[in-house]
């Protein structure tokens, strides 16, 4: 199994799903769905790291929290980010967002996100073993 | 959705009798083909809403409704805050008062067609869009107190604009009640270089032809003719909007259960009005409200300006703003009985009737100008609100086409470039950051709007008045 990450149809928006062996890659893999959907992945250049940090009582609520930091991050920073890394912690999630300030010639941002919603919202573990986290996005 | 889940009251009227938890039935306002069409979400999610606290009368959907986040976009409902009457974030959405307004050019379609390249040039280069994209006013912490509580006043003041705007927007362009301590300093940080900006996804700046007139006695109020060019702009209260959904979203969601509300879906988040959550987000919602109008009046300072480049001389005068994500506290007579109550409308339009007294003089006899947006390249409507759409809901009507397709699909479909070339030849010039974002918002993406604008004709809710078609479209 790999780490990997699809788009869902939402009738107005998007849904992001990561898949991961471990909780951690499928939040990182969710995370990457999500840029995706602003831009292709490969455009952006992964030159500066930000520190962040959430906390939930639950893993949705965790995944919910982690998404709406990452869309606050770009947009108060004007930055995009094409590579994370996450440690979860029990409730606690300790990240690193690498990316770079917003091109518009070069990254030709599709639409900006508004939020992750608690719409199709789930965290949990498949059958065969796999870490899925996944909600719908706001755009 | 199957026509016999509903009981048929008319042509239009669609009951849903109450079951279940439902404290009130549900109507859904469309015609036999729309509701067919319709996604049986919407059947849930408006079934969802009729269960929460202190909701009054029905709960309505209105012809283009669709799958919404708790709330069908295109959801009506009321509530009373003294029989325990929940105000929801999920009820307003994301983007709160998201709107749109109307410019009167005083130009004619011949007029503009020249300058039509020019115009599309200036608008883009002077109206930030898209993501990516600064506002050149940013505002210090008093400022953005000052904005949050003063609205389209508040900009009016700074020079953005006329005062005579005011008395064409919702609340005389600021809304009473705002509590600029609500908003988080997150949602503030969002909002300081997001002022005058148009957003992006379905947002646009579009010059626009009056191609069809319905109704020559209320056109002639709204001082509409056949080949008028006039200007719409649909936006909302950016950043700082989201942020607050976002976080009174999760807040409402987690604390339901400590006020004894049951949510069949967490996304329909409440608090009941008479809580200390319900207060606060109230004051927040309203700021929010304040900023949406206060980012329509400077992007329509930056239109005249584009106007006054290209083509010196030209007055735009402000036909009407209308918001449609909203919570407001309006006073309705049910059974005879004034009450004062909270009513939402997610992806709806306020449409006072004629004689209403929130309506400025010029307009009171028509009723409110009710401004329908349509896909980029596609016509939008303008109707006027009923004298029997107070008794239909809450004088409600619909507000856009809604999609038709998901973004994922649009993109496979179509190309940006081909968009925009198809739009050329009949006449639509397009300019936007992103191809990307062009090719998901195809005008095939969306549903037919004249059908949904038939509809709530029909049903009362509105009339139609004119037809508009797109010259430029600026697109977020």
């Amino acid at each position: 199994m790999t780490a990997r990450w699809e788009h869902l149809d939402h009738g107005a928006d998007i849904g992001v799903r990561g898949y991961g062996d471990s909780l951690e890659d499928a939040f990182v893999q969710a995370a990457l769905a999500m840029s995706s959907v602003v831009t292709d992945l490969d455009k952006i250049a992964p030159g500066e790291s930000i520190a962040v940090e959430c906390c939930a009582p639950e893993l949705d609520l965790l995944l919910l929290d982690w998404l709406n930091e990452i869309v606050y991050q770009m947009a108060t920073r004007n930055m995009l980010f094409g590579a994370f890394d996450v440690r979860i912690d029990d409730q606690h999630l300790f990240a690193q967002l690498h990316g770079e300030v917003v091109d518009r010639e070069k990254h030709r941002p599709a639409v900006e996100i508004k939020g992750a919603t608690f719409t199709e919202l789930k965290v949990y573990r498949a059958e065969n073993g796999e870490w899925v986290a996944q909600c719908v996005i706001d755009v | 959705m199957k026509i016999d889940l509903f009981k048929q009251r008319d042509d239009t009227t669609w009951e849903i009798p109450a079951s279940g938890q439902m404290r009130v039935p549900a109507i859904i306002y469309a015609d036999r083909a729309l509701i067919e069409a319709m996604d049986e979400r919407v059947y849930q999610q408006i079934t969802n809403v009729a269960t929460l606290p202190g909701i009054v009368d029905f709960a309505y959907a209105m012809p283009d409704a669709h799958w919404g986040y708790g709330f069908p976009i295109g959801g009506v409902a009321a509530f009373d805050a003294d029989e325990g009457g929940v105000i929801s974030a999920g009820g307003v959405g994301f983007d709160i008062s998201c709107g749109v307004r109307t410019l009167h050019t005083g130009l004619a379609a011949d007029e503009v067609a020249l300058a039509k390249e020019a115009l599309a040039d200036e608008l883009y280069r002077r109206v930030p869009t898209g993501l990516g994209s600064t506002g050149s006013i940013h505002l210090g912490p008093r400022e953005m107190d000052a904005m949050l509580g003063g609205g389209a006043l508040w900009a009016v003041k700074q020079g953005y604009g006329l005062a005579e705007d005011l008395e064409r927007t919702e609340e005389q362009g600021c809304m009473r009640g705002a509590d600029p301590s609500q908003v988080s300093e997150r949602a503030r940080h969002r909002q300081r270089n997001e002022m005058g900006t148009l957003g992006s996804g379905n947002h646009y700046l579009e010059v626009q032809y009056v191609d069809r007139i319905y109704d020559e006695r209320i056109a002639k109020f709204f001082k509409l003719r056949q080949g008028d060019v006039v200007v719409s702009i649909h936006c909302g209260s950016r950043g700082l909007g989201h942020q607050i959904g976002t976080e009174f979203l999760r807040l409402m969601a987690t604390s339901a259960s400590q006020h004894g509300i049951y949510l069949p879906d967490r996304e329909l988040a409440c608090a009941p009005i008479k809580s200390d959550i319900g207060q606060s987000y109230l004051g927040a919602m309203r700021a929010g409200i304040n900023c949406a109008l206060a980012n329509r009046q400077i992007i329509t300072h930056l239109t005249r300006q584009a106007f006054e480049a290209i083509i010196p001389g030209t007055q735009l005068h402000l036909l009407y703003d209308v918001s449609h994500n909203t919570c407001k506290l309006e006073p309705h007579s049910l059974e005879g009985r004034k009450r004062n109550l909270y009513v939402h409308r997610k992806g709806a339009t306020r449409a006072f009737g004629p004689g209403h007294p929130e309506l400025p003089s010029a307009l009171r006899e028509a009723g409110q100008p009710v401004l329908i947006g349509g896909s980029m390249g596609t016509c939008s409507y303008i109707l006027a609100g009923t004298s029997e759409s107070e008794q239909r809901a809450f004088s409600s009507a619909c507000h856009g086409a809604g999609r038709a397709m998901s973004r994922r699909r649009a993109k496979r479909l179509w190309r940006g470039r081909q968009v925009i070339d198809e739009l050329r030849q009949q006449g639509i010039i397009i300019r936007s950051p992103s191809l990307r974002g062009v090719a998901e918002e195809a005008p095939l993406a969306y549903k037919d709007v004249a059908s949904v604008v038939d509809a709530a004709d029909q049903a009362g809710l509105a009339r139609k008045v004119a037809r508009l078609r797109p010259l430029v479209c600026v697109k977020g």
